[in-house]
């Protein structure tokens, strides 16, 4: 018999306040004349404020909440709390794009909210089918999301494509899903550690088809090769603040849950998994960084370079360590900050229609709009991985734990793309700083609500470039119970 | 484990067997003489009339993804229905709110005007 408690309602707290906030807005969203629908944008980050608080208060009751199913631990919390930081981020860039594009409709904030929502329950949840049913919340609000320009063609080649290979993908967890429980009888994951440990299933080749299966529906929507075929032409299409949204949110749940499950629940057949990561690090890294070399449009480019960190992400995953594990928390905050920040700065730029999208479009624009070009030089330093910004501790923390794992190799692949990554970073940089001529980008100020998350990232970037500890000790904390927990399985 | 599946995979290679020889001999052996009557596509005994690949309004999509999405969630209805009893209080209370959320989407596609057949 299922029984629930008060107490799970609170250890789901931040998702039901971003689910009622996304209800509201949805039944206000008729009643508002169009002129002032940013009253439901500025409603839903009120939303995510409090949810905020509401995690806040949620770690201050930890444990599993209906029947094991969902856990608020440091782990999960952290996640939500990069969620929350995620979409506010985004919602403070698409105030003033959604009115200027003409597709100023309250349901985007909606569904932003939506999408936090499944995020949040990916990072969560400790039960098969509850992951699923995140991953389905947050990929149906991102499938819209992707295609909000109606009348746009791209966005709606992006939206069709990510819809079809998504759901794709998403039949592929499930197969995978289901290959488990016929093996182990349960989708716990912590029963599925304890059986698999305990039985020795791990050898048999039916769990190896089931990890690969769950790993190429995750694979899709971090999009690492090579399953990564779908992301320049989706982050191209898709309007630039959902961009932001989708290259950091549904990425950073999916690694969530990659980390939950290969490296918590399959620990015990820890060689398949292994050797897969491995692969797929070195694809993706390799991949990312070259094609994105070839880029012109710097929407394209960004949408490599989100391939190609991917790819250093799975380095510090296939490290497998506890140390491993915090950097990758680390790192993905770090992400965060970086790609947010230059989606949601290439929509000004690119002007009415998104049309200034070459990278020639920024020929000396470092002189016209100094304050932009030096945000966007942030971003393309940080992202490249130059000292004193959080790009580069990042990397290093993620290299770091392979090393210490022994994975010389892999290393030594990351740090030579890395600094092939470079040169496509500066490209951007040097043609806004030593062309002369005249840009293509508009000239309009930025809005307030933009100057303000521009501010969060640029700042965060530079705390976090000089002083890690601030959060790699809350990283190490979150890591560390996991472990210790597996470890005791085990 | 995988052997108590075996029954499973013998029935299918039967039920496999048997639909290609049932198929192949009425081709094989059956006598085919087609005629434009036989030809024509069955529509309840009716002659066919026009193309069936015509356009018709976009309403009609929008009532049947509506009608989808309500008749599924009434769906839920049922199974706790039959449980209700035992689920007390917190069971009313939980499709309470359920129902509530379907009216606030109720809300919205109506005042929409989704509902609104001659826009």
């Amino acid at each position: 018999m299922i029984t629930v408690q008060a107490s799970d309602f609170i250890r789901i707290l931040p998702q039901e306040i971003l689910s009622a906030f996304a209800i509201l807005v949805m039944v206000f969203e008729p009643f508002l004349p169009s002129s002032r629908k940013v009253v439901l944008g500025w409603f839903s980050l009120l939303g995510v404020v409090a949810a905020g608080a509401a995690a806040v208060r949620t770690s201050y009751s930890l444990g599993p909440a209906f029947n094991a199913s969902i856990a608020a631990d440091p782990f999960s919390i952290y996640f939500i709390a990069l969620f929350l930081l995620v979409a506010a981020l985004c919602l403070l860039g698409s105030f003033n794009y959604l009115q200027r594009d003409n597709i100023n409709h309250g349901e985007f904030y909606a569904l932003i909210l939506m999408g936090t929502v499944g995020m949040c329950f990916m990072a969560a949840s400790t039960e098969l089918i509850m992951i699923f049913l995140g991953l389905e919340i947050s990929s149906l609000s991102t499938y819209v999301l992707a295609g909000f320009k109606r009348h746009d063609g791209l966005s709606n080649e992006a939206s069709l494509k990510y819809f079809l290979l998504g759901s794709f993908a998403t039949a592929f967890f499930l197969y995978g899903i289901a290959f488990v429980y016929g093996l182990t009888g349960t989708t716990n994951l912590m029963t599925l550690s304890e059986r698999l440990s305990r039985t020795g299933t791990g050898g048999t080749p039916l769990l190896w088809v089931a990890i690969v299966l769950m790993f190429i529906g995750l694979g899709f929507k971090v999009s690492t090769a090579p399953f990564h075929v779908w992301t320049p032409d989706v982050y191209q299409g898709a309007p630039a603040p959902v961009t932001a949204f989708l290259s950091v949110g549904p990425k950073a749940a999916a690694f969530a849950v990659i980390l939950r499950i290969f490296l918590g629940a399959f620990h015990a057949v820890g060689s398949v998994s292994f050797q897969m990561l491995w692969l797929s690090a070195i694809l993706t890294m390799v991949v990312g960084n070259l094609a994105a070399l070839w880029q012109s449009n710097v929407k394209r480019l960004l949408a490599y370079s989100a391939i190609a960190h991917a790819g250093y992400v799975l380095v510090g995953i296939a490290a497998g360590s506890a140390e491993g594990v915090s950097a990758v928390l680390f790192y993905l905050t770090v992400y965060a900050l970086m790609n947010v920040g230059a989606f949601i700065l290439i929509a000004p730029i690119a002007g009415t229609g998104e049309r200034a999208l070459r990278v020639e479009d920024y020929t000396g624009l470092g002189y016209t709009r100094p304050g932009v070009a030096a945000c966007l030089t942030v971003f393309m330093l940080s992202l490249g991985g130059i000292p004193t910004t959080a790009g580069f501790l990042g990397k290093f923390y993620l290299f770091r734990a392979a090393i210490h794992a022994h994975l010389i190799g892999l290393v030594i692949v990351a740090v030579l793309t890395s600094v092939v990554s470079v040169y496509y970073y500066l490209r951007l940089v040097v043609v806004m700083y030593m062309r002369e001529g005249q840009p293509q980008a508009t000239s309009e100020p930025l809005p307030l609500a933009l100057r303000v998350a521009l501010a969060t990232s640029v700042i965060g970037i530079f705390v976090l470039g000089l002083f890690p500890l601030l959060l790699k000790k809350k990283g190490e904390a979150e890591a560390s119970p996991r472990h210790t927990k597996l470890a005791q399985v085990r | 484990m995988l052997e108590a599946y075996l029954p499973v995979l013998v029935h299918f290679l039967v039920v496999l067997a048997l639909g290609l020889i049932i198929l192949g001999l009425s081709a094989w052996v059956g006598v085919k003489r087609p005629s434009p009557e036989k030809l024509a596509p069955y529509e309840c005994g009716m002659p066919p009339v026009g193309d069936a690949r015509e356009r018709f309004s976009i309403s009609f999509y929008l009532v049947g993804m509506l009608f989808i999405l309500f008749d599924v969630e009434v769906a839920f209805l049922f199974p706790w229905a039959v449980v209700y009893k035992s689920l007390k209080w917190p069971g009313f209370l939980e499709m309470f709110l359920y129902i509530a959320i379907l009216l606030a989407g109720y809300l919205y596609i109506w005042k929409k005007g989704a509902l609104d057949w001659s826009r």
